[in-house]
């Protein structure tokens, strides 16, 4: 006698894909702005990015009931430390947030897969990547969604030397120039649209850097 | 150990692995994925004979395998079948009726029927109940003229004036039922066809890149591979991109081996 399983799941993937890469003193996050289930497309401007403090900013692909619940999450919490602390979080303080508040729900996950880009004390870019439950990295780049198969290992090969691929760990930064990485990130979207049917439409660049932020719009595929 | 008659295997498909399949997969095994073709496909009647169209989206699973392949299938000079589903089962079945209407038209010394290749189909899908997942928009003009069908994979067939396959379906159907009429021009056939399979590109994560269009006339047909372009690549980066010209060495040890010591062990035996 098998178990009965259940045939209604409180999970749905709404696809996409989210990328950050961090500079010596700039950070880009990017996401496309596609949102789906199944075979059909539900949206396609809708953003996946979402900015947590002046100095962070948090891109999540996955299921976006669970990933608008989280940034509401943080965004609360955030208000409260700056109630408390008269200040804004920094970049890896609010890192080490989203890790404990995914924790705190290991039972019952957010389906969100998370990649937080910003500025850290020092000015210089970090890129925080995570899994579903809180499990996290400082990283030079990092990709996440249903085209990050097709983006890492092109990131691995032209931003090799921040990554942990080599030993041992250097400066977590790429030596690449802010325009440079932005013309990475276009060209690695464009390519994985062109293989991942749940990537395209838009794609949404967010550039942190000293003076500030800055957004831009790529048109991507649309089929 | 032999058995008193060895039988020939008699072709088809062979059941024997299903039950240890499917005790894999209650195990937590996940069964390797077919190359689908997502796939919108569509064919109408117009006023001299009939259009068919395509995407040319092969997906495996949601990654795009194919970007431009070919789904309109030949199947006789006057008759063009369109196939969604599982692509091995798509051409297999196309290619395999196509030469059995080749002999058909040497023996009879005519030209096929459209009629001929429906039954050859549906013989066949019927046989195998399902298993052979193709479904298929046949199209073309013959001597008691122009027609249309769609077959489904268990054997089914429809006749029609205008027809849609595939997951893309519902979009393209959208389209035909809003703007459809009789007795259509060539033109207006053609540009209904290609609104249609847009509507299944844009709309349909399983449908997407480029439009085939097949127009088949008495006597005449026109395959027009790649008759619309709709989808260029965004973004090319103008620099391009510089690659490693071999594996980096990122570690060299080099650890000479000590005085070996050859041990004589017993012969080898061979019985």
């Amino acid at each position: 006698m098998t178990k009965q399983h259940a045939n209604w799941s409180p999970y749905d993937n709404n696809g996409g894909s989210c990328v950050a890469i961090a500079g010596a003193d700039y950070c880009v996050i990017a996401a496309d702005t596609r949102m789906s289930t199944g075979y059909n497309i539900l949206t396609r401007d809708y953003s996946k990015i979402s900015q947590l403090t002046d100095k962070s900013v948090m891109a999540s692909s996955g299921f976006q009931a669970d990933v608008k619940a989280l940034q509401k999450v943080l965004s609360a919490r955030h208000l409260i430390y700056q109630h408390q602390h008269n200040k804004q979080m920094s970049c890896p303080a609010m890192a080490q947030l989203l890790s404990n508040t995914l924790y705190y729900k290991r039972f019952f996950p957010y389906y969100a897969f998370n990649v937080l880009g910003g500025l850290d004390n020092e000015g210089k870019g970090c890129v925080f990547t995570y899994d579903a439950v809180g499990s996290y990295e400082r990283v030079g780049y990092s990709a996440q969604g249903s085209g990050s198969t097709l983006i890492m290992p092109f990131l691995d090969n032209q931003l090799k030397s921040p990554s942990p691929l080599l030993l041992p760990a250097k400066d977590a930064v790429t030596p690449l120039s802010e325009t440079e990485a932005v013309d990475l990130v276009k060209t690695v979207f464009a390519s994985a649209t062109e293989r991942d049917i749940y990537t395209g439409d838009k794609l949404e660049i967010v550039i942190l850097n000293a003076s500030g932020i800055r957004r831009e719009y790529m048109d991507l595929r649309r089929d | 150990m032999s058995s008193s008659l060895d039988l020939p295997p008699k072709g088809g498909f062979s059941f024997d692995l299903c039950r240890r399949n499917a005790m894999l997969e209650s195990k937590g095994l996940k069964a390797p994925t077919f190359l689908k073709t997502g796939t919108t496909i569509v064919g109408l009647v117009f006023q001299d004979g009939v259009i068919l169209g395509a995407d040319t989206r092969a997906t495996e699973g949601p990654i795009v395998a194919d970007k431009n392949c070919e789904k309109i299938h030949y199947m006789a000079p006057n008759i063009y079948c369109c196939g969604a589903g599982t692509a091995a089962d798509t051409e297999a079945v196309t290619d395999m009726v196509s030469s059995q209407l080749q002999l058909h038209r040497y023996h009879t010394g005519r030209e096929s029927r459209v009629v001929t290749a429906l039954t050859l189909l549906k013989k066949h899908l019927f046989n195998y109940q399902g298993h052979v997942s193709a479904a298929l928009v046949l199209g073309g003009v013959d001597v008691t003229g122009p027609h249309l069908h769609t077959i489904y994979p268990h054997g089914s067939t429809d006749t029609l004036p205008f027809a849609t396959m595939g997951s893309g379906s519902l979009a393209a159907m959208s389209v035909f039922e809003s703007k459809y009429k009789e007795s259509l021009s060539r033109d207006e056939g053609i540009q209904l066809v290609v609104e249609a399979i847009s509507a299944g590109i844009f709309n349909d994560l399983g449908s997407g890149s480029n439009v085939d269009v097949c127009v088949i006339t008495k006597g005449h047909k026109d395959y027009l591979r790649n008759h619309l372009l709709p989808n260029p690549r965004t973004y090319v980066n103008p620099k391009g991109f510089t690659f490693p010209k071999k594996t980096e060495v990122l570690l060299t040890k080099i650890t000479p081996l000590k005085e070996v010591e050859v041990v004589e062990g017993d012969a080898m035996e061979i019985a």
